[in-house]
């Protein structure tokens, strides 16, 4: 389809479809790797931004947290006074501080307590990782690898500050303002100088810069600093141009300790350490930081839990009792969040009004359906960004990621975000990184709005088309063909044959608790279709007289696996078991990187009163008031993992695919997906 | 005994096109002369109850053999023969169904490599100045072939493969039309030795499976198999092979005479003691007429039930494709492809009422094959997909 892709392929000249292979021709290149690494021509942007790609997995994370707002978000509980509390809060966690809160110490003691603080709390939490966490095996491997920058970084800064008196000696002993500014400036240099370093290519000029303003610390005023930045921001980006190709593990090692200068909350200037923070050498830092894939939250890790749920928009209560298997995943009381969601609406906050209306909507269960979601969502995320404005002093990359990025935790609170949004929040933060620097704000509106649409029209709908086009050659006259619950994809697969004239018949099975198959039953009888209705008790009973099983999927993993709507693998089994071929009608933006052999360790749980209640039947209420019963628990997930064995064919918007060729279009369409 | 005469094959088309000639229509542009009436293949579609396909097939597998075709042929047309390019003769309208004709008669050129060589003169005998515009000619052509006769795979799969090569090789990197149009070709005229020489390849990369005193059960005469036995019985190896009878073309016995000729120990099994002799088997080699996307075979009728019975013994079943028989296809179950039809002599007349089952092929589930031989390399079934899916998309 783009040209621009195929023409290395074309360019291989005497024989492109054949390859030769084994030792009829020892001499000739081989034309396999062709497909294997990316084509050096384009691999720069790709080893570039991929990994960022990576950061974030889709289900059950939380949404990425970039290190402006972290630190906003951190700092928030330690404030002690409302006034900064209201300014950081207004500032959506990343907005002009000065504004809202002139500084009260002069500009030199303020930089002065910063750049300690920063100082202080890297080797702090450098050290909490080690003394507390270091029992973990985990960390403890994190740490260790981190060690050969982060170690160097701070013993170099320990030896300066010890002899100047100890600012940040001990483990988490906060600085104060006390440090002499003379220590402060050498420890800035090294700092600096150490920045130099890693920039690579420019060091001279970051290091001129870093001496030159070392002399005149002591009286830089915000302008000043402001320029100091900018030129340590130049020299970076230069840097990181040919900096590319450092290779992972490098970049992994840089990342690491780049969080552990996180200051702790503990310390009681950390919100001027934060402002200064976001305006300085944060985005190096969160761009490093992107590199490594975040860790998916585990909801048994209770620190983290902890950390999640200072920062948490929507006021969650734990469930009480939590299914032990499962305790890894967010188990929440349900039905409590909506209210007090609702009434916080008039509310300052920072969130868009047009998502937090579509959060709402995905707390009440008013829009499901993993495209609908996605559409929502990209919707929502387009209006916010036609209203955004980019505040004072900030660049439009940078804030307007954080800004999105604070937005996708809002909606993960609301209901964890699916793997198709995964993909499109990824693809919409690839655009946003991928901006020219020398774009005006509106031209960057515009250009990500459009990009936006592009997806929304191009991903989903249009993919949609091809889908049914190609799943519509499958459906001869006679046939029987069974679907499970509401797929779009498969409902426009059968609106489609219907119009074309086919005679079929559709078994629509369904299943409790939501009985989305009823809608689907609705829309088919209202063109005419003949259909029967079922629920999946009955599905062995029936599958007998079915020649097709149609399903849909909320994602696609890259070892085949179909990660769909629960009920989605029992539907599967049957028919495999009867023979019956199995189509997954699956669009390529919902397929994942990732492999998944159960159901379990990435999973979605929905609220357990309503599988314990039955609909209609007042008189069935034996578990009424099971939330007291300390030894029950209740279980209603969401998803499940249908294995690849139960699946004949996967129709994607690139054709139709066996289950084993979904690495490859993951592989040869997946850059190309967050590169549009 | 229809497979003993040659002719009747040609005879046959030639009636059944004298029968409809008023109905038939050329797809050549110009209005069609007299000459390409007579001729008499110029049809949009093959409206024959027998499969094109399956008329090549026979003509080349069967007990028929190339030279007594060569006779029949003679005597029955006028023919030019294929190397003369219908380009040299003015008078006469090109016709790219004509060309292919010609090109397939040749016993050993595959089909795909016909379909190429047919699409090679559509550009010679082009009158195209731009690139888009042979684009456009060759699209037309490709899809009067394929409309030709859509049973047969290969023939699809050839002429998608040229397209895909003419679409991929832009003009851009060719200074102008003419030399894109030469490159283009000479490029069809080296399909030919492709071909040949993904034989050989697939011979020598499946020899390591073939090992001494090993028996081989074959289905159907299939020219990568017969290659792949003759190289193993040339390298001095010790094997056995069994050939099923293959009804009702009896393409089994013409394996077992070439075979025999090589001095290869072969025996003959009727196709129905397929089971009974597997447990004497170490492999199962069968050729395909196609290779579908899920990794799966189209071949000739009964492969899918030897599949199923060497499945069940746990015996390896090998497949000797070229990769141009790689095809953009998924059927899900047998019926799921256009049936290629043929005619089945029970030595006794069938009474009206009896149906016959008269398909000629069957559909392979991947899960039954173990390993293709392709000029690609040794793949497993699923690894076509992935082929296909870089080849296409």
């Amino acid at each position: 389809m783009d040209p621009s892709r195929r023409a290395p392929r074309s360019a291989i000249d005497p024989v492109p479809k054949f390859r030769q292979v084994g030792f009829f021709t020892p001499g000739a290149p081989p034309e396999r790797s062709q497909s294997g690494p990316p084509d050096p021509t384009h691999s720069p942007p790709v080893s570039d931004v991929s990994p960022s790609a990576n950061s974030l997995s889709p289900v059950m994370i939380p949404p990425p947290r970039h290190l402006s707002d972290n630190l906003a978000i951190h700092a928030r509980p330690t404030l002690a006074s409302p006034l900064r509390a209201e300014s950081l809060a207004a500032g959506g966690g990343g907005s002009s501080f000065g504004d809202f809160f002139p500084a009260p110490m002069s500009p030199a003691t303020q930089a002065s307590s910063s750049y300690s603080s920063r100082m202080a709390a890297g080797e702090g939490s450098f050290f909490d990782r080690h003394g507390v966490r270091g029992d973990k095996g985990n960390n403890n491997g994190k740490v260790a690898s981190s060690f050969p920058r982060g170690g160097f970084d701070l013993t170099a800064m320990k030896k300066v500050s010890g002899g100047g008196g100890g600012g940040g000696s001990g483990a988490g002993v906060p600085a104060s303002e006390l440090t002499t500014v003379s220590v402060v400036n050498d420890s800035l240099a090294i700092h600096e100088k150490e920045k130099a370093n890693r920039g690579g290519g420019s060091a001279v000029e970051a290091k001129d810069q870093s001496t030159g303003s070392k002399q005149q610390k002591p009286k830089t005023t915000k302008a000043e600093r402001r320029a100091l930045q900018e030129s340590q921001r130049a020299a970076k980006a230069a840097a990181k141009a040919e900096g590319n190709k450092a290779s992972g593990t490098a970049t992994s090692a840089n990342a690491k300790p780049a969080k552990a200068v996180k200051p702790t909350p503990k310390v009681d200037n950390a919100a001027v350490a934060a402002s200064e923070k976001k305006g300085g050498d944060c985005p190096p830092e969160k761009d490093r930081k992107k590199d490594v894939p975040q860790p998916r939250m585990q909801y048994d890790d209770k620190s983290r839990v902890e950390k999640a749920k200072r920062r948490a928009m929507v006021k969650q209560t734990e469930a009480r009792n939590r299914v032990e298997l499962f305790r890894h995943l967010p188990q929440y009381e349900h039905g409590s969040q909506l209210p007090d969601l609702e009434s916080k609406f008039f509310h300052l906050d920072p969130v868009h009004p047009t998502v937090y209306k579509v959060g709402l909507q995905y707390l009440s269960g008013d829009i499901c359906g993993a495209n609908a979601r996605c559409i929502a969502m990209l919707q929502a995320f387009q209006e916010a960004i036609k209203d955004y404005r980019v505040p004072p002093e900030k660049t439009l990359v940078r804030d307007l990621t954080a800004k999105i990025g604070s937005y996708v935790s809002f909606l993960n609170e609301c209901r964890p975000i699916s793997i198709s949004m995964g993909n499109a929040i990824r693809f919409l933060k690839s655009r946003i990184a991928k901006l020219p620097l020398t774009v005006s704000e509106s031209e960057a509106k515009v250009s990500l709005q459009s990009d936006i649409e592009r997806f929304i029209s191009e991903k989903i709908i249009l993919a949609n088309k091809v889908i049914v086009k190609h799943a519509v050659t499958k459906i001869r006259d006679g046939d029987v063909l069974l679907t499970y619950g509401s797929s779009s994809a498969v409902e426009m697969i059968l609106l489609h044959a219907h119009e074309l004239g086919k005679q079929f018949r559709v078994v629509v099975v369904d299943s409790r608790p939501k009985l989305r198959g009823q809608i689907l039953l609705r829309r088919l009888l209202e063109k005419g279709l003949n259909c029967e209705y079922t629920h999946i008790n009955a599905v062995s009973y029936i599958m007998h007289e079915v020649t097709r099983v149609f399903l849909g999927a909320s994602s696609v993993l890259s070892n085949g696996t179909v990660y769909s709507r629960v009920g989605t693998a029992c539907v599967a089994m049957v028919a495999h078991e009867f023979r019956v071929p199995v189509i997954v009608c699956c669009e390529a933006y919902k397929f994942h990187e990732r492999v998944q052999l159960d159901s379990i360790c990435s999973n979605e749980l929905g609220d357990p009163d309503i599988i314990s209640n039955v609909r209609g039947r007042e008189g069935v209420n034996y578990l009424d008031g099971w939330a007291n019963v300390e030894n029950l628990q209740l279980l209603n997930l969401i998803y499940d993992a249908t294995p690849s064995d139960y699946v004949s064919m996967i129709v994607t918007d690139y054709g139709m695919v066996p289950p084993t060729s979904v690495p490859v279009i993951v592989r040869e369409y997946g850059r190309e997906q967050v590169w549009i | 005994m229809w497979w003993r005469s040659a002719s009747f094959i040609l005879d046959r088309q030639q009636n059944d096109e004298a029968l409809r000639q008023d109905t038939s229509s050329t797809i050549t542009p110009p209005p069609p002369t007299e000459s390409s009436m007579a001729m008499g293949l110029a049809t949009d579609h093959n409206p024959n109850n027998i499969s094109a396909y399956y008329q090549t097939r026979a003509a080349h597998h069967a007990v028929v053999t190339s030279d007594w075709l060569a006779q029949a042929q003679a005597a029955t047309t006028p023919h030019d023969p294929p190397q003369s390019t219908s380009a040299a003769d003015p008078d006469k309208p090109f016709s790219v169904i004509d060309e292919f004709n010609n090109w397939r008669r040749l016993p050993d050129l595959a089909e795909a490599v016909a379909a190429i060589r047919a699409l090679a003169a559509v550009i010679r005998s082009s009158q195209a100045s731009t690139m888009m515009q042979l684009e456009i000619e060759l699209k037309k052509a490709s899809d009067s072939l394929k409309a030709w006769d859509t049973t047969s795979i290969s023939l699809t799969a050839g002429c998608d493969l040229f397209m895909r090569y003419v679409t991929r090789t832009s003009a851009l990197e060719y200074e102008d039309f003419n030399s894109a149009k030469s490159r283009l070709i000479e490029r069809a005229e080296k399909f030919g030795e492709i071909s040949h020489k993904a034989r050989k390849i697939i011979a020598m990369l499946s020899q390591e499976f073939i090992f001494d005193g090993c028996t081989i059960l074959v289905h159907g005469f299939s020219r990568v198999v017969f290659e792949v036995l003759k190289l193993a019985a040339q390298n001095k190896k010790l094997f056995r092979v069994f050939c099923t009878e293959g009804r009702p073309d009896r393409t089994g016995l013409r394996l077992s005479n070439e075979l025999a000729k090589l001095d290869v120990p072969v025996k003959i099994v009727i196709d129905s003691a397929v089971a009974y002799t597997m447990d004497e088997v170490d492999m199962v080699f069968v050729g395909a007429d196609g290779v579908v996307e899920s990794g799966g075979i189209i071949n000739m009728m009964g492969t899918y039930q030897i599949a199923l019975v060497a499945n069940s013994m746990n015996k390896p079943v090998y497949v000797a494709a070229e990769s141009y028989k790689f095809a953009r296809l998924y059927p899900l179950d047998q019926k799921d492809l256009a049936p290629a039809l043929r005619p089945i002599d029970f030595g006794v007349p069938i009474p009206s009422k009896v149906e016959v089952e008269r398909s000629a092929r069957d559909y392979t589930p991947p899960q039954y094959l173990t390993l293709l031989f392709t000029d690609l390399g040794v793949l497993t079934p699923s690894v076509v997909s992935d082929e296909l899916i870089q080849l296409y998309l």
